[in-house]
């Protein structure tokens, strides 16, 4: 399967990362290279085998559902850009 | 005496003896960094004052006699472990700029015990690539060279500036990340020892996440002594990472003694690949040769799904990296460019923040989970990867550990194995089968190339037997008796 122009356009759109018409072409080049590359897995019979999402070798631990942690508003907002008391001040977000 | 040159096993024995204190050893670890540092690239933060200031407190411990085997040890940490109050990259400029307010539970526990912190080593950018060239902050210089060359080699990567640290002598030990190989084959780039343990041994809490199936955090180090001393204070359960596994830790240098005798090696033959270098090969066959020489019976197993590992782990790394690279949106932290809407702020941001290797694989794993694609590319990859788990099930049925080579080549050369991405990717074709098994695997430094380069044998265990991985590899150390020494270093 090969990707065309359209469908790198339309993968960065959804990746939402802006690229030139100059890079649709290295991009197509190099991501058709990799999905060639991964191709092969077509050859492997994968009947009755469950699909395998973690490396854990155990199921989800569950806790209480309690409040453990919290009143750090300070330390979390350390990072922030623009701040208005203790909120985030960031662009206008929902539409 | 040189406090550069020294096992951390060795250091802790001279500060418990009083030979030198812990600032001296920090004091001589941050010279060297000034003298070496610009050169090599291995550190993108250095923090010479933070570092001192740990020192004195684990001269304080070590006075009050309340000191552990890493009181006073000088490391370096990988730029992927977020450390409070210290700048924290990532290799990408996306981060820029960001002072976590916390700490990773690694680094807490480490210095906890007393270590000390040189500064944020170099890697690939979010610890994509095998080189260190991906990085925002420049490539690193691995301190070997060639036989009667001068020309700049890679470390290896992702933990490139870890490796190139500890071999240049510019820090005793290192934190590494491996999410397909990213301790091990730097380690073997480097004649370092270095081991991935099993998923869940250490919390990935605070560590910038890559692929969250397979990212787990180990030590780097010169012997697998120190990286056995370094495993155990990094290891535990940790209820900020729900992948953390509750069991108790080991005391991983009790088992550096216990030899092969009687241990079952299993040497897979599908690692046999089309193409492998002779040296490659020759170096494997010397491997096996010394432990059947200390006892151990040497099995031949089959690990049949051994050939598609790589073509799972570029479907299901990418798929969870663009998954957690998704909170890069230049909102609420990092760098932002601004935009005319929402959606055009969004992506000039991550145009302008990622490099090239994140995009391509950010943009593969939107592919591969998309509408229409994700049975054929991402459900099809977890099938696999049950398949090459099952396979090593199987193997641990027959044998105790398995041994193959870390790296399909020596060292190559900065701009090298660039023509296109796969050409990189080889590079963990045998590092990768582990990290999609989830099971603990080391890179033991056993030979030189006919250029004079360090190759490394990886040793691979059952889940959450690292001892056994610590004892066969321990092993292999004392009998391949690597001692050559890089030629850029800190004396």
């Amino acid at each position: 399967m090969s990707l065309d122009s359209a469908t790198v356009r339309r993968i960065a759109k959804l990746a939402r990362i802006r690229v030139d018409d100059a890079e649709v072409g290295v991009l197509q080049t190099e991501l058709n290279a990799i999905l060639g590359y991964v191709d092969q897995l077509n050859e492997v019979n994968v009947d009755g085998v469950a699909p395998l999402s973690g490396g854990a070798q155990m199921a989800m631990r569950l806790r209480e559902d309690i409040v453990t942690d919290g009143e750090q508003a300070e330390k979390i907002l350390a990072n922030a850009p623009d701040r208005v008391g203790q909120f985030f001040a960031v662009p206008k977000v929902v539409e | 005496m040189s406090l550069l040159n020294l096992t951390i096993a060795g250091a802790a024995q001279a500060l418990a003896a009083k030979k030198f204190s812990a600032v001296e050893l920090t004091t001589a670890h941050n010279n060297a960094i000034a003298a070496l540092n610009p050169r090599l690239n291995a550190y993108i933060t250095v923090t010479p004052e933070l570092a001192l200031e740990q020192a004195k407190a684990a001269d304080a411990r070590i006075a009050a006699g309340t000191a552990g085997p890493l009181t006073g040890i000088p490391l370096a940490i990988k730029d992927l472990f977020c450390t409070a109050g210290v700048r924290t990259t990532a290799a990408s400029k996306i981060l820029e700029p960001f002072v976590p307010p916390y700490e990773s539970t690694v680094t807490r526990q480490l210095l906890e015990a007393g270590t000390v912190c040189l500064g944020k080593a170099n890697l690939d950018e979010f610890a994509m690539g095998s080189s260190n060239i991906t990085s925002g902050y420049g490539p690193v210089e691995n301190p070997w060279k060639r036989n009667g060359s001068d020309a700049k080699l890679v470390p290896g990567g992702s933990s490139g500036g870890s490796a190139a640290a500890v071999a240049a002598r510019l820090a005793l030990g290192a934190t590494g990340t491996d999410t397909g190989g990213s301790i091990r084959q730097p380690a073997s780039f480097t004649g370092l020892a270095g081991i991935k343990p099993t998923y869940g041994r250490c919390s990935r809490y605070g560590i910038v996440a890559f692929a969250s199936s397979l990212d787990q955090a180990g030590p780097m180090a010169r012997t697998v002594e120190d990286c056995a001393i370094l495993l155990g204070a990094m290891s535990g359960f940790d209820t900020h990472d729900s992948t953390s596994a509750e069991r108790a830790v080991p005391d991983f240098t009790a088992a550096l003694s216990r030899g092969v005798k009687g241990l079952r090696i299993g040497i897979p033959a599908e690692y046999r690949m089309d193409g492998m270098s002779a040296e490659i090969a020759a170096l494997w066959e010397k491997g096996i040769l010394l432990l059947r020489e200390q006892g151990a019976e040497i099995i031949d197993i089959s690990l049949p799904h051994t050939k598609y590992g790589l073509a799972v782990y570029y479907i299901v790394a990418p798929a969870e990296a663009s998954s957690n690279l998704a909170r890069y949106d230049g909102v609420r932290f990092g760098k932002r460019v601004d935009g005319e809407d929402l959606i055009d702020m969004y992506e000039r941001t991550r145009a302008a923040g990622f490099g090239a290797e994140v995009k391509r694989r950010i943009m593969i794993g939107t592919y591969v989970l998309s509408h229409g694609y994700y049975d054929a590319y991402y459900l099809k990859a977890q099938k696999v990867r049950n398949l090459i788990l099952r396979d090593f099930n199987n193997a641990f049925d027959k044998v105790d550990a398995i041994l193959t080579p870390t790296a399909p080549s020596a060292a190559f050369g900065l701009g090298e194995k660039m023509d296109d991405p796969v050409t990189m990717y080889l590079n963990d074709v045998f590092t990768v089968p582990a990290s999609l098994a989830g099971v603990p695997a080391m890179s033991v430094p056993a030979g030189l190339s006919a250029e004079g380069l360090p190759l490394g044998l990886q040793v691979i265990g059952k889940h959450f037997d690292e001892e056994t991985v610590f004892a066969v590899s321990a092993a292999l150390e004392r009998a391949a008796g690597f001692t050559a020494l890089p030629s850029v270093r800190a004396e």
